[in-house]
Parts: C-alpha cells; structure tokens; sequence
C-alpha cells in the first residue's frame, strides 16, 4: 500500500503506469476498466460483464456504469496529460444519455476543454461499435491537486 | 424537498418493482437497498465496501459510485407514481460534489420525482451520510417515458 499510494502520488508519464494506476483504484477494478494509447491519447475501455448489467430486459448497461466509467477516465485523463502529481477532485459531472449501451464492450476518450490553475474541464465520449454513434457525452470540472 | 407523506401510487407494482429494481446485476453488485418509499420518493442505502473506493490514499467513495446510486435512486422515485409498469430512460443527469464520502459508513440518497409528464421525468436528489445536513452531492436529472400508459402527473 505504501508504495503504490506514492506511485500515485508521483504522477503519470507512460501507458504502462496508468494500467498500473487503474490496478489501484478499487472502484475502476470492480468495473473492470482497462486502458490502451490510440492515437497519442489514452483510450479506455470496458470489456462486457454482467455484473454490469442495468437493464436485464433489453439488456443494457448501468447509466451508473457508463458515468462512472467516464469520471474515471476524465480524472486518468487529467493525470496524464499533466504528468504531475495527485488524484484531481471532481468538482461536477453532467451526462447526457444519447442511447441505450448494448451488452458489448464500451470505448471511452476525454478531451481537456479548458484547464486552468485550479480547475480543468474534461469532455467524455463514450460509444460501443460505432464510434460516430456515440452512447453518451459528459462534461465535468475537476480541482487539481 | 416536499415533505408531507403519502404512499406510493400502487403499493401492489411498486412491492414489486423496487425489489426488482435492487436486484438488477449492478444494483446488486453495489449492495444498493431499498429503505424508504412513498408517492414521488425513495431512499437507497449504499453500504460501504472496499472495493468502492475511488482514491486508495483517503478511501473516499469513488464518483462513479455516487453516480450509480443517484442514477438508480432517481429511477425508482419515477416508479413510486406509475401504475403500471413501463420502460424509462435517463436523459441526463447532473451531479455537484459538495464533499468526499467519508469511508467505512453507508451512502444513502434520497431521490425525488417532482414532475412527471406524459414523456418526461424531473427528478433532483441528494446523497448523504450520517448528516443529511452536509449532503454528498445534490443531482438533477431528466427520463424519458418510452412507452408512456400510464397518464397519471405529479
């Protein structure tokens, strides 16, 4: 515990630390979110599980699932683009459901709007097959640490 | 919030669909139970559990907990004023963080469909711990009635 919490502390330069990272975020785990570099950028993504089911009639992700999944990228996000240290807090977060996440494996990628000293704005995408079809947008501000 | 208590709109579909709602396979996961019900309003507790933790240095819940739980909560406050069953959607949902949740004691939130419409549902909620004074976070969010029968408002 003692090393990885410092590991954290000491901030994020490359994909293998943020894999690393996720490994000690227990909530990430649970949901089982994984990360990969597509296109000079962090791409993370859920692999399907029923544990994360929402809806069993169509069936469908949890709306939770899909928020979570993406305030956990934003605040990964955060912390590698910045390569510096600390968790950064989430000030807001505001999702818009677009359409109804299939059981199949979800995409996310962030984008920093605006970062400031203290705060940052991060938009999030999330989609499935079809990354023109996307199943929800957020935005949220961050304090950074 | 509005205070003066009546019961759900169907007590008969509603001891139904709360449970089957906290059945569902992240629902259960998290652990979420139903505690209160009445006409427009539930609360759900979140127990805590380890692997909920969203930051290992301070324990704090992680956000995507807290948004799971006020997603789920503001659902099911739409189903205490229908009838009959039908589908609904989350449209969006907007939460504030007011403060971290402390570990190691249970979340609850206590949500509130305060319009209802024949297509759409309001709904704002609050998350809190052992003062419901120093709330968590405070959520609006919007559903969808997909297939709207039931023509009651609030």
């Amino acid at each position: 515990m003692e090393q990885s919490t410092s590991e954290l502390c000491s901030g994020i330069s490359s994909y293998a630390m943020l894999e690393k990272v996720l490994e000690q975020i227990p909530y990430a785990k649970l949901l089982g979110v994984q990360v990969r570099e597509q296109d000079e950028q962090p791409l993370f993504y859920l692999p399907y599980a029923e544990k994360n089911i929402g809806n069993i009639l169509l069936p469908a992700i949890h709306g939770g699932v899909i928020g979570g999944f993406l305030e956990n990228a934003a605040v990964l996000h955060l912390m590698w683009a910045r390569e510096s240290a600390g968790i950064p807090r989430i000030v807001d977060f505001s999702i818009d459901y677009l359409r109804s996440a299939r059981a199949l494996d979800l995409y996310g990628r962030c984008d920093i709007v605006r970062q400031g000293k203290r705060v940052a704005n991060v938009l999030m995408t999330a989609w499935q097959d079809d990354p023109a079809k996307p199943v929800a947008m957020a935005r949220a501000h961050f304090l950074l640490a | 919030m509005n205070s003066l208590w009546l019961p759900v709109a169907n007590p008969d579909f509603f001891a139904q669909v709360g449970p089957w709602f906290m059945a569902l396979p992240h629902c259960k996961k998290l652990g979420l139970e139903l505690v209160a019900a009445e006409k427009g309003k539930v609360t759900i507790k979140l127990p805590f559990k380890p692997e909920l933790i969203g930051n290992p240095e301070t324990r704090v819940l992680h956000g995507g907990v807290v948004t799971s739980l006020i997603d789920t909560s503001s659902g099911v406050a739409l189903y205490t004023l229908l009838h009959v069953p039908e589908a609904a959607a989350t449209l969006d949902l907007r939460i504030d963080y007011l403060r971290p949740a402390k570990p190691d004691l249970p979340l609850y939130c206590t949500a509130e469909c305060y319009r209802l419409t024949d297509s759409i549902a309001f709904t704002r909620a609050t998350a809190y711990q052992d003062d419901p004074a120093k709330p968590v976070a405070h959520s609006v969010a919007t559903f969808a009635r997909t297939s709207p029968t039931d023509k009651s408002e609030a």
